[in-house]
């Protein structure tokens, strides 16, 4: 054996030798998906069906122990109007926790927008969009929000210092300060309920189906089938961060 | 290499060394990088249990079948649709302590969906609608409307 077919010949047996066995493996797509059945939440919602009522609202006050006074709120409805002279004006008094009782519109500043002015109007329920590219996860310093296996962004308020970058972060404006526990607080998805078997508490409360929430993982969840078939829409789609609140009937004046 | 060379490197070591101890003492053993990467999956991985621990407050939907039996006339109601929690709850210690369950009958709540906007208003639109101010104000829907039927008055 001269140098040159020893050389050829390690290098032959090292590359093999590195080569794992699972490399090698044929995989068949349902076969993986069966062994892992994975979830990954995501969450639909129906702007025309939205009445603005707020239950949704209320009800996520409730489950999720969030102050009823204080003016946070995990999910929150946003009213846009449009004015005779064609003006885009949007509101939402305490996040729409009590509805919206009156068809005049209160700006900041003290002007009021009256029932008479406004032509045509229309809700559109927001919540944390638990993106798969979370720009709030990435600016956190200490590791204390994060995305799990299941796509849901969470909060560990032990772990939490209260720096407020996140909440700087999210271009949703889905986080804020909890006022009782002293540390940042969003949605979960009620992710204490979906492990239950439970629909989210604002999906249960909603009583027009104008949110739903399923698992994109599973092709026959309504919610998939939807994101798959209908034309739906996301919000603020330019920041990259690939949001997974999917709306059908998103009007392009809702940012 | 010289004395002097190394003794500041031992320094630097033995700094190394110790804090890596205090972060192995200190840092619960289940925080670090889990599915995500370094960029989204750098957390406590005991806080998902955390939160999927939480009680829940509402009940599910089809648990108060379980006890009370929905009449006919209920499922045939406008009103059916509506989750039971919505008026009568939240329902979470009600089996067990029936008193605490809170019933709501205020204006207000039915004002939510019954305040006419005298624009279309996307889902408001299908839903009957009053002027709240015009309407018997500051009255209680319930002494006129059954909200379980409230296509039906109510009896005085």
């Amino acid at each position: 054996m001269n140098r040159r077919t020893f050389l050829k010949d390690a290098i032959v047996v090292i590359t093999g030798a590195a080569l794992p066995a699972a490399a090698l493996e044929w995989l068949d797509p349902r076969q993986v998906l069966a062994e892992n059945p994975q979830i990954r939440w995501a969450f639909l919602v129906d702007t025309h069906k939205c009445a603005g009522c707020g239950f949704c609202v209320k009800a996520c006050k409730a489950e999720n122990d969030i102050p009823y006074e204080a003016s946070v709120t995990r999910t929150w409805i946003e009213r846009y109007v449009v004015t005779q002279s064609g003006e885009l004006l949007a509101d939402s008094p305490q996040g729409g926790r009590d509805g919206f009782t009156s068809g005049s519109i209160d700006l900041p500043g003290g002007t009021r927008v009256s029932e008479e002015e406004i032509i045509r109007g229309f809700f559109v329920p927001k919540l944390c969009n638990h993106c798969a590219s979370p720009p709030c996860v990435q600016v956190c310093p200490v590791g204390a929000t994060y995305a799990t296996p299941q796509g849901v962004v969470l909060v560990d308020r032990q772990w939490c210092i209260g720096c407020g970058y996140c909440i700087m972060g999210c271009p949703y404006g889905a986080r804020f300060f909890h006022p009782v526990h002293k540390s940042v607080d969003k949605c979960t998805l009620c992710t204490h309920r979906l492990t239950r078997g439970d629909a989210s508490a604002c999906v249960e409360a909603c009583p027009f189906g104008a949110r739903q929430v399923g698992n994109l993982h599973d092709p026959n969840d309504p919610v998939t089938r939807a994101v798959v078939s209908e034309r739906i829409g996301v919000l603020r789609d330019s920041y990259g961060s690939r949001p997974r609140v999917y709306y059908l009937g998103l009007s392009k004046e809702v940012h | 290499m010289k004395e002097y060379v190394w003794r500041p490197m031992y320094v630097v070591v033995l700094i190394a060394a110790l804090s890596l101890a205090v972060r192995f003492f200190l840092l619960p053993h289940d925080f670090g990088v889990h599915e995500g990467g370094y960029k989204y999956g750098y957390y406590r991985l005991g806080n998902i249990a955390e939160w999927e621990s939480r009680p829940a407050l509402f009940r599910s939907a089809d648990d108060c079948g379980d006890c009370h039996r929905q009449s006919e006339s209920l499922s045939a109601s406008p009103h059916a649709f509506i989750s039971c929690q919505n008026c009568h709850g939240p329902a979470a210690g009600h089996p067990e302590d029936p008193p605490t369950l809170a019933i709501d009958t205020g204006r207000d709540l039915c004002l939510r969906c019954h305040a006419d906007l005298s624009y279309p208003a996307g889902g408001r639109d299908a839903v009957p609608g009053i002027d709240p101010l015009g309407h018997h104000p500051f009255r209680s829907c319930v002494g006129c409307h059954d909200p379980h039927h409230p296509r039906q008055e109510v009896q005085p």
